[in-house]
């Protein structure tokens, strides 16, 4: 018999070591599948994980001139971890207020229909200083849409999980409205898309000849200052005693509802941020699909960084490295994207499994009582 | 040992006289504490049987070990005379022992029958919503089995484990605090229950601290106090007084009493305080007035659930009041304001869970000094982001508090949850003297606490009366009210008698006040129900 006995303290080093197992424990498995799908299991693993982090390590190797050349690959492992860091930290300081934003692929979206409609609207030729209204509308709007589970939440105890969640099929039907409707390119031969944004609109680049661009720094900025906040102010400290024991937080003074309110605010602008971050970066128009499961992959990232903004950072890149590899799989070895998906969720299925050990120790009983 | 004992007769079926359970000598140990000491009870067949005792006597510990839910260190249980060991409450079940617990557990997802299938072997369940029915109709509980437990009411959910229980032909049934959850319509027709089956020769084992309750209800008593048995009697024969004398011991009202004190001004005062119930459970507060004077300790007896926790979070400003002058600390009125605001001015509290209300159990003991003082002394300055806290400030504190109250842990500033109830009361009390508060409300300073933090605790409320403070203690164990209090007032239906002096103060007087009885004369205060 398997018997779980709680630990008097939670395991500081299991907190830290879970991501680890879970990491090894989704490669066994994930060996299975391919073997079950009549692939190779090492070179499927090889190709999914260990291409890209070798990739980036050879490049790290690399002398100066070269560097420069061979900058892609793990500059396009950035590219997917900037939208990923932002939204897995906003979720992550969220989901410690034991508040559950699962919609934030939702605010996502919205942040990329205002921040679009704002590049729309702008002259063609309009100078990078468009940038900043762009942003900030990308912010409210991904407020505004998780201000709608806030109010539910606050006012009529609404769940917020399925209300935000609903919400993100809301946004796709609304964007995808507008880019049929009022925001169709007129001279887009029918085709559901917008215009290309104007060159002020788009993000700039920050190392030639990658597309890595200067949302890393407000990525970075972000989960520093989250991280700050978390640990070091009275309003962090707030949204994890409320997240623990809301009773306590009632006797210490905050107040519950307005807990809920910030980290949803916080939570959605900060999505909001990073769908239009990530349009005016990558994609550079309005289509049906803006890569929004980003909302749903910065889940997993906020638990692989231990639910800690600094963490979100390094959970960004494992899954960034995950999105490539699931590239490389594609390409190299005929395997269709969902599996990027599969391994994606076993990682989070086995992360939570794992965290029961942070709690509790596993001891083997051999029953011999009658 | 088979052969048949002096009782039985030769075929082994008992006679009249054996009786149906009977414990012996029963101890059980945690650690060095003593729950039961040498505890005996004799339960026969069609009795219905209270086990009495303040909260921590011993009760629940007992009806664990009947249940097989723990094992007794020593002594011995008998079943119709034979000496049974029961392992778990399968085999108690088995036996026909039957429990209805104080926490139900039912799932609410399922429906009535689905529930009481998963009790009893696999059968159909047709046949069994059969069943359900025709004992629900027999028993007076009526119930629809098809109905989803989580439509039910708190009444209707404990019919279900009654029904659960009487499915399984119990011969002993044992019932903890049933009536805890229970409105006073729907206690009503669970005595009926209970009468109807005790008639039918099942016996009774009735769990209670409401002395009016179980006079009413029951035919035998088995008093429990500090572990032990203090007496066996016939609670009809009895009156409210002679049982909670029984319960708290005969000492009250002649306990030590603290030395006189000099009562300074009115630093606490409550003026007609009502707070309608925020649930169906909860008590509403009417009308309550108090004065606490610096220097003076006020104590509100009453048994649990009386509005102890409402008065309390009324008082801490978790839920804020009507009237904002209806709350004045130090004269400026406070109902209306937040619980930062009322430490602000100098008030202090001590909820009474301490684990999860009065500190996080996750959380450090430095955060948890911070929990209550971040802003009324200076551990987080400022407002909103721009409040950074001061974490050395707070480790200081937390030192501090460790040292004055010793409190004992393995590591320098331990999570909460791994410090013990005695250690980290201490802490949570102590972290709120140390302040030199102007004001400190308490409620159940020392529940659940082993005697010798109790003592410290008592001690510490005493003396910080003693430097000025208005001490107001909320407390169910009437020893303690009388040993640290200079006056005294009682909670019954969330309404508060007028306080009178300790010295004028008796165990009968307490006792009627509880019942919700005027002292001085015949009025009835309330009859409302809930």
């Amino acid at each position: 018999m398997i018997l779980l006995e709680p630990r008097p303290q939670p395991s500081r080093a299991l907190t830290l070591l879970s991501p680890v197992i879970a990491i090894a424990l989704t490669l066994v498995a994930g060996g299975l599948l391919m073997a079950a799908m009549g692939r190779a299991p090492g070179q499927a693993l090889y190709v999914y994980f260990f291409q890209p982090i070798h990739e980036f390590w050879f490049w790290l190797t690399l002398p100066a001139d070269q560097a420069a050349m061979w900058i892609y690959t793990p500059a396009e492992v950035v590219v997917k971890a900037i939208p990923l860091a932002l939204i897995g930290a906003g979720l992550a300081v969220c989901f410690r207020a034991n508040v559950w934003n699962i919609g934030a692929a939702g605010q996502y979206t919205l942040g990329a229909i205002l921040g679009g409609w704002i590049a729309l609207s702008a002259p063609e030729d309009a100078s990078g200083l468009w940038l900043v209204p762009y942003l900030l509308g990308g912010v409210l709007a991904g407020m505004a849409w998780a201000a709608i589970p806030a109010f539910l939440k606050v006012r009529f105890n609404a769940n917020e999980i399925l209300v935000s969640l609903m919400l993100f099929y809301v946004s796709t039907q609304l964007l995808d409205f507008l880019v049929r409707g009022p925001f169709k390119d007129p001279a887009g031969y029918g085709f559901p898309e917008s215009r290309d944004f104007g060159a002020g609109l788009i993000m700039p680049v920050m190392v030639e000849g990658t597309r890595l661009h200067y949302g890393v720094v407000l990525a970075v900025v972000a989960c520093v200052a989250l991280w700050l906040m978390m640990g070091r102010t009275l309003k962090g400290f707030e949204v994890r005693v409320i997240g623990a024991a809301p009773r306590a937080g009632a006797f210490a003074g905050f107040s519950r509802a307005r807990t809920i309110w910030f980290v949803l605010l916080l939570s959605g602008g900060l999505a909001g941020l990073a769908g239009a971050l990530e349009v005016s970066a990558t994609i550079q128009q309005l289509q049906p699909t803006i890569s929004a499961e980003y909302g749903f992959t910065a889940i997993i990232v906020a638990f692989v960084g231990r639910l800690n903004p600094v963490g979100a950072i390094l959970g960004a890149l494992v899954l960034g490295v995950s999105f490539i590899g699931g590239e490389n799989a594609q390409i190299a070895l005929k395997l269709p994207k969902a599996v990027t998906g599969i391994f994606q969720g076993m990682l989070l299925f086995f992360l939570l499994g794992c965290d029961t050990l942070i709690r509790y120790r596993v001891r083997l009983a051999w029953a011999a009582r009658a | 040992m088979t052969e048949p004992e002096e009782g039985r007769t030769a075929a082994g079926a008992p006679s009249p006289e054996t009786p149906l359970f009977e414990a012996r000598g029963i101890i059980k140990k945690f650690g060095d504490f003593a729950a039961n000491d040498d505890v005996g009870l004799t339960i026969r067949a069609g009795e219905k049987h209270a086990l009495l005792g303040e909260n921590g006597a011993g009760k629940s510990t007992l009806v664990k070990m009947i249940y097989g839910v723990m094992q007794p260190t020593a002594g011995a249980f008998y079943w119709q005379g034979q000496p049974t060991v029961i392992h778990k409450p399968a085999e108690a079940r088995a036996l026909g022992i039957g429990m209805v617990f104080q926490h139900f557990s039912v799932f609410d997802a399922l429906t009535v029958a689905e529930n009481i299938a998963l009790a009893l072997p696999p059968q159909r369940m047709r046949d069994l919503a059969r069943r359900i029915t025709e004992v629900s109709e027999a028993y007076g509980l009526a119930i629809d089995p098809r109905r989803a437990v989580h439509t039910l009411s708190v009444g209707e959910k404990q019919r279900v484990e009654i029904i659960r229980c009487l499915l399984q032909d119990p011969r002993l049934l044992i019932m903890d605090e049933p009536t805890s959850v229970l409105t006073p319509q729907e206690s009503e027709m669970l005595f009926r229950t209970l009468d109807q089956l005790a008639a039918e020769g099942c016996a009774i084992l009735y769990i209670s601290h409401k002395l009016e309750e179980v006079r009413a209800l029951c035919d035998t008593a088995t008093i429990l106090r500090q572990a032990k048995v203090v007496a066996h009697c016939d609670p009809r024969a009895e009156t409210a007084l002679s049982l909670a004398e029984m319960m708290v011991g005969s000492e009250i009202g002649d306990v030590e009493k603290r030395g006189e004190t000099t009562a300074g001004e009115v630093r606490l005062k409550v003026d007609r305080l009502d707070l309608p119930s925020a649930s169906e459970f909860a008590v509403a507060l009417k009308d309550i007035s108090l004065e606490v004077r610096g220097g003076e300790i006020l104590g509100i007896a009453g048994v649990a659930g009386e509005g102890q926790s409402e008065l309390m979070e009324a008082l801490i400003g978790e839920v804020a009041v009507e009237r904002n002058d209806a709350i004045l600390i130090d004269g400026q009125p406070a109902g209306r304001a937040n619980p930062t605001r009322r430490r602000r001015a100098r008030a202090a509290f001590v909820p009474e869970e301490r684990n999860g209300h009065g500190a996080v159990g996750d959380m450090t003991l430095p955060e948890n000094i911070i929990l209550s003082h971040h802003s009324a002394e200076g551990l987080a300055r400022g407002r909103w982001l721009g409040s950074w806290l001061d974490f050395a400030g707070a480790a200081d504190w937390a030192r501090r508090v460790r040292e004055a109250f010793d409190v004992r842990s393995g590591t320098e500033n331990p999570v909460a949850t791994s410090l013990s109830g005695g250690n980290l009361q201490k802490f949570v009390v102590g972290r709120e003297i140390l302040r030199e508060p102007g004001i400190l409300i308490v409620n159940q300073p020392t529940w659940g606490v082993d005697a010798g933090a109790a003592t410290v605790i008592r001690r510490a409320l005493i003396d910080l009366a003693g430097r000025g403070t208005a001490v107001l203690v909320i407390s169910q164990d009437l020893e303690e009210i009388f040993s640290i209090c200079d006056r005294i007032a009682v909670i019954h239906h969330g309404r508060l008698s007028r306080s009178y002096p300790v010295a004028e103060m008796t165990a009968e007087k307490v006792g009627l006040l509880m019942g919700g009885a005027h002292p001085e004369s015949t009025e009835i205060t309330d009859v409302e129900a809930a």
